[in-house]
């Protein structure tokens, strides 16, 4: 099935801004890119496989978003490090009207300090889009299926 | 094993390139244990493939016949499975042939383990049933007439269940999983399994860059948890004010922690305390809507079992944590949530949503994995330096604060003698 060629750049444009919000800031723009009732999703590949619904990170609502920011701001005690999007592969799977499915890849480089670049993590987005009234698309849902069964540390920031 | 033989004992610290260990000091911990190879060895050796029970999963996960399960015992591959009859058993992962680590899944089902490179192939008792080409081939070669499969299983463990969960040891002659256990942690593991048929809802796995023995120190301090965890602290999830106690077994190789939840407030005791944040509310509180579900009046029990088991139940976010080491600076922490069967809809997502406390990503265990790469990245150049445990005195008994470093002395009691070291 062939899509509009502009929904891909407002697609493209908004995985753009999410990578651009956890890596350079700030990360308040971070919860903006979901609609008020939405869902956010850390997953071991190998627990989506065997249909086990833990989540290592899990936001229910826009407010959850935003008291994770907080906590990464405020309570959490961790390494300074900078984190680096690299989002391909985005694809529309369906679209009708407002709403729209579609699927990336996501690999998110770390750099912690006096150590080298090092891969964090690295799988898939499933995400559920809706246009909302000021014209932009934002997630109803991004599901981050990862790769790994192991990561390296910690996750601190979101991905 | 003896434990305590002072002769061996002085014989292995003599061989090591040190300064030494002061006999019986338990308030000072040299860095180099956490650094050196030579003991790293004889910890897989003497603690991991000694008389320990190790945790190696939950029956629900193997529930049939033929169910099996991959996982380690400190760094050495092993498999739980149920055979035919149903019966558990327990083996290395390590063909007898050439060493390979034949099975590679997670988990699975099988009627028998195939090694890939010569197709060795044993039953679910870890027997060893055939060797291909064993008569050779058109009157050549084969392996000799006395090669004896029987001669030739894999490596037995010995494996114990208590209210489903498995416990494996490569020591055959170990005592009963519950003489081990002791009276006062087999009460506080009966807390959790009480019998109940369990149902885990997930795993989360992480490296963490540190030696592993710093987790279990973490796990046996409830003097940070008040510091470091601002999240628990200003929430009232865990702080030095409120009524608690920690627990050991006569060895002190098991403790616990336990305590009770608080409220967010400022009090005389919190000024200590430099990062409360009193100020801090959730905007979305179903990220913590804890509830009462255990009989007594305890909200978090933090329990290790030695050699590798943290038992974690924090508010209704309950968790195996099983420490895999990989060499001195590295282990594996596996974490397998569960709850129970009969959970209602309204907990199964409740223990989903405070998962977000404790897991690779928690919001209050994230600041441990986060320290212990501190302390290690510290402690490894000045080997000749070493920790101080004065914490609540020297001691090693049970106490009925949170003020204190009296389960970590009695770990490395214990640690010492079976380490002869
Ligand atoms: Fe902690």
């Amino acid at each position: 099935m062939a899509f509009d060629p502009v929904l891909y750049r407002e697609l493209d444009d908004l995985n753009a801004r999410y990578g651009e919000a956890l890596d350079d800031g700030p990360l308040e723009d971070w919860p903006e890119l979901f609609t008020e009732q939405c869902l956010y999703l850390i997953i071991p590949r190998e627990n989506e496989e065997r249909g086990l619904l833990l989540a290592i990170m899990r936001c229910e609502s826009r407010d959850m978003l935003k008291d994770r920011v907080t906590a990464v701001r405020e309570t959490m005690m961790y390494e300074p490090r900078y984190l680096r999007h690299h989002i391909t592969n985005a694809r529309i799977l369906t679209q009708a009207g407002d709403t729209m499915s579609a699927v990336a890849n996501f690999t998110v480089i770390e750099v912690l300090p006096e150590e080298l670049p090092r891969i964090l993590i690295t799988g898939r987005y499933r995400d559920q889009l809706r246009r909302e009234a000021d014209g932009a698309w934002r997630f109803v849902e991004r599901r981050c299926v990862y790769d790994s069964t192991l990561v390296p540390n910690s996750i601190i920031y979101p991905v | 094993m003896n434990p305590g033989t002072p002769s061996s004992s002085s014989s292995f610290q003599a061989s090591l390139p040190h300064a030494p260990w002061a006999a019986a000091e338990l308030s000072r911990i040299p860095y180099w244990l956490y650094t050196d190879q030579a003991v790293f060895a004889r910890e897989m050796e003497r603690i991991f493939c000694g008389r320990s029970w190790a945790y190696v999963g939950l029956a629900v996960e193997i529930p049939q016949a033929g169910d099996y399960l991959t996982t380690t015992v400190g760094n050495r591959p092993i498999i739980v499975c149920r055979n035919r009859d149903g019966e558990l058993r327990a083996f290395a992962n390590h063909c007898a042939h050439r060493g390979v680590k034949f099975c590679r899944q997670r988990s699975g089902k099988a009627t028998r383990f195939t090694c890939p490179y010569h197709q060795w192939t044993y039953d679910l008792n870890g027997d060893l049933k055939g060797v291909p080409f064993r008569a050779g081939v058109k009157g050549q070669g084969g392996m000799p007439e006395d090669f004896d499969l029987s001669q030739h299983g894999l490596t037995p463990l010995k494996v114990a269940e208590h209210h489903g969960v498995l416990f494996a040891s490569f020591d055959l002659s170990i005592e009963p999983f519950l003489d081990y256990l002791g009276d006062t942690n087999r009460y506080y593991f009966e807390r959790v399994f009480d019998g109940r048929e369990l149902r885990v809802i997930g795993y989360s796995r992480q490296l963490i860059p540190g030696n592993w023995k710093l987790m279990f120190e973490n796990i046996k301090d409830p003097y940070h948890a008040s510091l470091l965890h601002v999240f628990l602290v200003t929430f009232g999830l865990f702080r030095a004010d409120q009524e608690s106690q920690v627990k050991m077994d006569d060895t002190g190789r098991h403790g616990l922690l336990i305590s009770r939840r608080g409220t967010q407030q400022a009090t005389e005791h919190t000024k200590d305390i430099a990062n409360l944040r009193a100020d801090f509310t959730l905007r979305d509180a179903r990220l913590l809507d804890p509830v009462k579900e255990f009989k007594d009046s305890a909200t978090v029990v933090m329990q290790t079992i030695w050699p590798n088991l943290i038992v974690q139940q924090q508010s209704n976010t309950i968790a195996m944590r099983q420490i895999q080491p990989r060499g001195p600076d590295a282990f594996e922490l596996s974490w397998t949530f569960f709850g129970y069967e009969d959970d209602d809809e309204a907990m199964r997502t409740r223990r989903l949503r405070q998962a977000n406390l404790m897991s690779a990503s928690g919001l209050v265990s994230g600041d441990d994995s986060e320290v212990i790469k501190l302390a290690q990245d510290g402690l490894k150049p000045y080997p000749e330096r070493e920790a101080v445990l004065e914490m609540g005195g020297r001691g090693t008994h049970d106490e009925e604060h949170m003020v204190t470093e009296t389960a970590i002395r009695a770990f490395y009691k214990y640690y010492r003698e079976v380490m002869e070291l």
